[in-house]
């Protein structure tokens, strides 16, 4: 375990050296929270009553999402491992004793992680400062507020275990571009990446519920603003639990499966 | 049983085939053309505890493959491969707690921080107890004289330094079996002897067995008294260099220094005969005429100075074993 952990503060500390690339990502989340806030109030404004969430609650979800951008968003691409994969030097970590599964997960977590945490504090502060109806507000009530951190955490598993996922597949063809894009669009869909899912047509919304990726960022989110509640919140936040245990579950069996066909790249 | 046990393994690689072009780029979008190239082809050999073995043969023999075979990264289609009683690719993560593997052209160091926290890191994934970790380590250090060093990022350093940072990594936690992929690729001459005076007293001193690839036939002749050179997938040749040596070192390359000026010189045995500063330059082959029969040949004929008698050189042997091979 101790590896692991040592693994992780390195993979962690060499992360929060990007100190610049913090900064214009920073701006970028504000430019995005603006513009997504300004379409959607144009949108409030003729169609207010057909609207799926209330304008407040759509835009602590806006703001949610800018901030914890860096931590949720789904095409996480680890360049080490990705350029480990290309090159072949792959071939050093295949002669380890330590499982690479995790060794993986933990190296995608940490830099998740490292970046999250340059970023996230200003946007949710500035956000709450900013003027109605542009502001984030604050959590529906405390049971709110608990569940959110717990549905963060656990959502935060669940995309670093889909994200691996995808670096073993890439692993196994040797290119990621191709299996990286196609995931992005399908998951960003159906995470509610381009919209809230409930902006989603009825049969897209039937499917996103059986899939794990509205579980990642959407079910938190809606957590925070009192757009789930009660029962429900609690159910969908045993479920997204599930969906962490299966997507380790495949994960880990891939790895086993993959490593055992591997080629290596390279002389 | 041996220690490192290898019979009849073999692989096979599938490779897409495409010439170049855009044609045929979007030809093979469509329809991809797989080519099977046969990396190992029922390979046997046998080490014992200690050796050391030159492992050689030209780029694509398929070194490179065995040794990642050998260290648990590949899986062989079919054969067995085992060392120290187990198997490679299906104990893994057991079995590469006992190996140190090296390659040349890679590195296993963190590119952005100092050798050193490299060092700690490995420390905590093979689980060397503290006090064994910081004896080896200073052990190392000492012998592969990297203190100063291993305290500088690695992306500063020379590829001599990095080499000997590599091979203290690769031997923190005492591996019993030590592989070496092209270790002295790009080296100069001094990191070369530093590199291969430390293998050859780790080997010495530890019993580790050490495979290593190369290109370079100096290191073979420094370190390994055995070689099995591989062409095409196949072994080749299996023994000792000095075997190797005798069966083809027959060319002897002569200088005579002297003042009398040698004509047309014609007998069997005498390959060639170039001017130099001061005399000439015989190249004799020694399995048609002795070389006291030459010299005896040549004192009646000419007053000799000074004689110089030069083995080939082993590059020299190695290429004609290639080409009797053809490969």
């Amino acid at each position: 375990m101790k590896q692991y952990f040592t693994y992780f503060k390195i993979s962690f500390i060499s992360g929060l050296q990007y100190r610049v690339s913090a900064l214009a990502g920073l701006s970028t989340q504000f430019f995005f929270g603006f513009v997504f806030i300004m379409i959607y109030l144009a949108f409030y404004e003729t169609e207010y009553d057909s609207a799926p969430m209330k304008f407040n609650e759509l835009v602590t979800y806006l703001w949610l999402g800018q901030a914890f951008f860096s931590l949720m968003y789904l095409y996480h691409k680890d360049k080490e491992l990705i350029s480990m994969i290309r090159d072949g030097n792959i071939s050093y970590e295949l002669c380890r004793p330590q499982n690479l599964y995790w060794k993986w997960y933990i190296k995608i977590f940490s830099s998740k992680l490292s970046m999250v945490l340059l970023r996230f504090f200003p946007v949710i502060i500035i956000a709450f400062l900013l003027p109605f109806p542009y502001n984030l507000s604050l959590p529906n009530n405390m049971f709110s507020f608990i569940f959110f951190v717990i549905s963060m955490i656990i959502g935060a598993f669940l995309v670093t275990s889909l994200s691996t996922m995808v670096h073993i597949i890439a692993f196994f063809s040797l290119d990621e571009k191709g299996i990286m894009s196609m995931f992005m669009v399908i998951a960003d869909l159906f995470a509610g990446g381009i919209v809230p899912v409930l902006f989603l047509p009825k049969f897209l919304q039937l499917i996103a519920d059986y899939l794990p990726f509205r579980y990642i960022f959407d079910l938190p989110y809606r957590i925070y603003s009192g757009n789930i509640t009660g029962m429900t919140a609690v159910s969908n936040v045993l479920i997204q639990l599930l969906w962490v245990f299966v997507s380790i579950g495949i994960g880990y069996y891939l790895n086993k499966r993959i490593l055992s066909k591997v080629e290596v790249q390279g002389g | 049983m041996s220690f490192i046990e290898v019979s009849s393994m073999s692989k096979t690689f599938k490779v897409t085939k495409r010439s170049s072009g855009v044609r045929s780029s979007v030809k093979s979008f469509f329809k991809r053309d797989y080519v099977y190239i046969d990396a190992l082809k029922s390979i046997s050999f046998e080490v014992a505890r200690g050796e050391i073995v030159g492992y050689i043969g030209p780029n694509g023999a398929g070194k490179s493959t065995t040794i990642k075979i050998l260290s648990g990264i590949l899986r062989p289609d079919s054969g067995v491969c085992k060392i120290n009683g187990m198997i490679p690719y299906e104990d893994r993560e057991r079995y590469v707690s006992n190996i140190g593997v090296v390659f040349g052209q890679r590195s296993q160091l963190w590119w952005d921080i100092p050798a050193e926290d490299t060092f700690d890191l490995l420390k905590d994934i093979y689980k060397i107890p503290k006090d064994d970790f910081i004896s080896r380590k200073n052990e190392l250090v000492s012998l592969l004289n990297i203190e100063e060093i291993i305290k500088i990022p690695v992306r500063q350093l020379s590829l001599g330094q990095r080499m000997r940072c590599e091979i203290a990594a690769s031997l923190l936690h005492n591996p019993s079996i030590l592989f070496l992929d092209e270790p002295t690729i790009g080296l100069d001459a001094v990191s070369k002897k530093i590199v291969r005076d430390f293998i050859k007293k780790i080997n010495k001193e530890r019993d580790v067995t050490v495979i290593l690839t190369t290109h370079d036939m100096s290191d073979i002749e420094a370190l390994a008294k055995r070689i099995i050179m591989i062409g095409k997938g196949e072994v080749l040749y299996d023994g000792t260099l000095q075997k190797l040596k005798n069966k083809y070192d027959n060319i002897k390359h002569i200088k005579v220094i002297t003042n009398t000026k040698v004509g047309s010189i014609r007998k069997k045995g005498i390959i060639d005969k170039r001017k130099i500063d001061g005399g000439y330059e015989f190249d004799v082959d020694s399995k048609i005429i002795d070389v006291s029969l030459f010299l005896n040949y040549l004192s009646n004929k000419v007053e000799v100075k000074d004689i110089d008698i030069e083995n080939e050189n082993i590059d020299e042997i190695i290429i004609k074993l290639y080409q009797e091979y053809e490969i």
